[in-house]
Parts: structure tokens; sequence; C-alpha cells
């Protein structure tokens, strides 16, 4: 059955819409990343446009993060005194990452920028969290070894302005996460993404938050990030399709509901083992995307005019 | 198919005031079925009649042209062993859609030089470069992009598919693909005699949005900001709606 969307201006197979929905939401409900770095491009590959592939997705990660974080607040793994600091580092982010992208855009080239800088980040991050997740795994196969400590005291520790994190079980200065906030949210203004891909592993080793806690948290944040890019996309570019959102959105919401279910059986070890394979084959395929010919050589962007 | 007995009603109605007096002096005749495409929520195409009668034997072609817009075309290269857009050349004022039928191939019947004037046939829309380049690279690109809206549906050629019912009654199915354009078309209908154009008629077909499309639509190009807040709102609604029927289970 098709559906036509008003401002991608195509029809489109409903049923292929609500599945793509309910694959990402799955993902968020899992892991609390957003999938704005899956949803995109598939969009894109179906007939919308690039630029309406990437606003759309926005709004209807609003949707999927408010229903994924009630998911997980009923179940009491949001912290939400983690996620607001969290975001006030990220909004003051996000407008100097907006500003560097300008500035890059006009040196130009910024399309290879973002695509290098994104492989390198992901493809460490991912290393790391494989490799730490692949030793948790087997340690857990031997009880009798002995037990990392929860976190080893370094300068980060020394910090002021200590608050307690009482969902978190941790009392660190409140600098830190705004201030992982603050890089994370310079990021995915310059790359476009929520930010999950890398707030999740920060949250988990840099700030050493229960494994369990993450993604509700995570989440939390995306909706504020995802509103802000949805109002200004709208109100810049007219490049919203709220019909296309709402869409991806129902099968989204039952995604996400799955997801976080899905979540909640696995063990912190075996999530973080899952999200390093996750992170490490998004960085395979951007740095097969760059290297291999593509199909096309050409490809045609429209302006209204 | 109920369009088609209705265009031949209509054909029939065309036939008799052919033969009278008034139209005689008109060497050519056209109208379509429907002047208004209207696109609702599960559109997903939709095609028109032309019909129309000449005042003798020739040849008919008849184009179609969507609203002009700006298309920028990219082309990837490697560099460093990464693909990457190195070029780009922007097309102004090309057609988002172009369709051409004719009788017989055009080149069988019309010469090159009143087929480039009129620019009929796809090789004859002159898609014209605003970016300063070489000749060579601006024809690459311009036979990239009309390839791509080739197999887009957009730029359609349809030789011998103009039928003639007779000598003097012509008819031609226009259709468009559900990814049209929206905007006003312009319909042209020519009459060809010994490789020329003796005759020719325009008229207008609008593609619109109808119903909650065009409210949708409106609505985000008025109050961009307010439909922004509202798209997010509503994301909102059905993200918590959607968490309701779990409630407690």
């Amino acid at each position: 059955m098709e559906i036509y969307l008003p401002i991608a201006e195509v029809s489109l197979d409903i049923f292929v819409l609500l599945g793509l929905g309910a694959a990402v939401g799955f993902l968020s409900g899992v892991f609390g990343v957003g999938g704005g770095f899956l949803l995109t491009p598939l969009l894109i590959f179906i007939g919308v446009p690039p630029t309406v592939a990437v606003a759309s997705s926005a709004n209807q990660l609003v949707g999927a993060s408010v229903s994924g974080v009630l998911a997980h607040w009923r179940r009491g793994n949001v912290d939400f005194k983690m996620g607001y600091v969290l975001l006030v580092g990220g909004l003051a982010g996000s407008i100097l990452g907006v500003w560097i992208f300008t500035l890059l855009k006009r040196l130009g080239q910024i399309e290879l920028t973002i695509s290098i800088c994104y492989v390198l980040l992901l493809g460490t991050l991912g290393a790391l969290m494989m490799i730490e997740s692949i030793r948790a795994l087997f340690r857990l196969h031997r009880p009798g070894a002995s037990r990392r400590r929860l976190h080893q005291h370094t300068w980060m520790h020394g910090l002021p302005l200590k608050a307690r994190f009482r969902r978190s079980r941790l009392y660190i200065s409140a600098l830190l996460p705004v201030g992982i906030g603050f890089v994370i949210g310079i990021f995915s203004a310059i790359l476009g993404i929520g930010g999950g891909f890398i707030m999740v592993p920060a949250m988990i080793y840099m700030l050493g938050m229960p494994t369990a806690v993450v993604p509700g948290t995570s989440l939390l944040q995306i909706i504020f990030v995802a509103a802000n890019v949805t109002v200004l996309q709208a109100y810049t570019n007219q490049t919203v399709d709220a019909v296309l959102a709402l869409v991806l959105l129902v099968g989204g919401v039952v995604g996400a509901r799955i997801g976080t279910r899905f979540g909640m059986r696995l063990r912190g070890e075996q999530l973080r083992f899952l999200l390093a394979l996750m992170v490490l084959a998004v960085a395979a395929k951007l740095s097969v995307d760059m290297t291999v010919r593509p199909a096309g050589l050409y490809s045609i962007a429209s302006e209204k005019g | 198919m109920k369009r088609g007995l209705g265009s031949l009603g209509v054909l029939l109605v065309l036939l008799l005031i052919c033969w009278g007096s008034e139209a005689r002096a008109q060497a050519l005749v056209a109208d379509l079925t429907s002047h208004l495409i209207a696109i609702t929520t599960g559109f997903t195409g939709a095609s028109v009649v032309l019909f129309g009668a000449t005042d003798g034997p020739g040849d008919v072609i008849v184009a179609v042209r969507g609203p002009e817009r700006e298309m920028t075309v990219r082309r990837k290269s490697r560099v460093a062993g990464i693909w990457v857009n190195t070029q780009q050349v922007t097309f102004v004022n090309l057609p988002s859609f172009y369709a051409v039928a004719a009788s017989r191939p055009i080149a069988d019947i019309l010469s090159p030089a009143a087929a480039a004037f009129y620019r009929l046939g796809i090789a004859n829309l002159k898609l014209a470069a605003s970016t300063p380049a070489p000749s060579v690279v601006v024809d690459a690109f311009r036979t990239a992009l009309e390839r791509t809206q080739q197999e887009a549906g957009l730029y359609v050629e349809r030789m011998g598919k103009v039928d003639f019912l007779g000598e003097r009654l012509f008819r031609t199915t226009i259709t468009f693909p559900s990814n049209v354009p929206t905007g006003t078309y312009l319909v042209e209908v020519f009459l060809v005699r010994d490789r020329d154009i003796v005759s020719g008629q325009t008229t207008p077909l609008v593609v619109s949005r109808v119903g909650v499309d065009a409210a949708v639509f409106e609505f985000s190009t008025r109050q961009p900001g307010f439909y922004g807040a509202i798209a997010v709102l509503t994301a909102v609604v059905a993200g918590w709606l959607a968490s309701l029927p779990f409630r407690g289970g």
C-alpha cells in the first residue's frame, strides 16, 4: 500500500516505512542510541530526498526516544539529574559545533573531514569497547578471578563542584558530565547525528555509570537534541515531513518497546559487546563506502526554483 | 477503462465540431480529459488522455513540460583512495518533468533545426549550466543528469505513441509517476507536415496536492517555526501514547 509524503513529494510503500521504523526503534530501545546513522541512509536509498530524510528522521527520533525513556523510567533506569547535566554541556557544545561546521564548509571538503573523523572515532571506540567487553565476558566464566575495581581514581576525581548522582551511584564533579556533553555536542553538530553512539560509551567508560542506567539516560538527552534539530530544520529548510515521521514512529515505538525488553534481559557485558560490534560495523560500512568505487559517480540534488 | 470511454465520447463530439465551419480555420484542435492531477495520500501516479483533430493528414508531436527547477550534479572521484565529490555543475531553468510523444520518431518527420528550435526530444532540451566549466565537462554532467531523470521516469520519450483514428483524429496517454513534481505544466501539441511545424497549441495542466497533504504542505511553508514545534509535539504525544497500553504489564 502506497502513501504519498507531502514534503518529500514521493509515494512509498507504507509497510516498508513501518518496518524501517521498527528496526531502528529496536536498536534505540536496546542500546539507547538514536539510530539516525542507519535510518537516514536507508530513507535516501528508498527514494526520500536527502535533506528531507535527515530532518524527518530527527522528528521520528523525538517520539521514539520519548517512548524509550518512559519504558526505561518505569524500570527505574533513567538518571534524570545526569541527563540534564549532560544536556547543559551538550547544548553549549552544539552551538560551537554549528559554528565550526560553517567554518569547515567555507573551507570546502567538509564531507571528507566528517567521514574521516567518523571512521577514526568509531573505529577506535569500537575496538576499545570490544576488547573490554570480551575480557569482562571471560572473567564471568572464571568465578575465582579477581574483580576489576569499579573505577580508578584519577585527576578527574579531584575536580571541584562534586555532586551526587543517586541513580548512577556516582559522586563525581558535575564538570565531568558537562565537559563530556560539551565535546559530544560539538561532534553531533558537525557530524549531524544525535550523538548516542559517542554518548553511550562515554557514559560507561568515562563516567563509570552502571550499564543498565545508560540507555534510558542517553535517550533522555537525545529527545532534546532531536527536538532542537527538528525545529531548526523545519524553520530554515522546510524539510521536515511530519507524515513520514509519524509513519516511521508507529513502527518505531513498537520496535523500541521490544528493544527495551530485550535489552533488560541482557547482562551489562553482553550489551557492551553487542554495542561494540555495532559501532565497529558502522565504522566498517563507512570506510567501505569511502573506498569502494560507487555504483554511480554522479549524484543529483534538486532545488526548487 | 472509464476514462478511455469518456475520452472516446469527447472525441465523437469533437469530430462533429470539426465538420462545422468554425473549426475549419484551425489546423489543429486538442484538449485533455482533465486539467488537474490531484495528489492525495494514496497517490501512485496518474494518467491523462490528450485527444484532438487535425484538418488533414500529418504527424503529431506532444510535449509536456513541468515547472522549471535548478539542479546540481556532483561527480565523485578518487582522492588518496577515498571517493569524494570533487566536481559539481549546476543546471538552471531545466524542466522538472518532460515527456514527449510523437506519431512517428521525431527524426523521421521533423527537420533537426525545427526540433532544436521547439526543443523537442530530450537531446534538444538544451539544459544550461550556470557553473563556468569547459563544455566537455558540462556535456558529461548533462548526460548524467538526463540519464538519472530518465531512470526516475521524469524524462520520457515515447515515439509512435500518438495514435491516429483514421486520418484526422488522434489521441495519446500522458502518464505521470508517483514522484511527479507539483506545479503548472504546459502541454504543447504540434502538427507536422513536410518536415516542418505548421500548427501548434498549448494547454495548461496543474499538478497539485489536495486534502490533508495540501494542508500539511501549506502549513510547513507558511508557518515553518510553528510547524516544527507541532511536529515535535506530535512525536512526543505519539511516543507517550504508544507506551500506555503496556503500563503495568
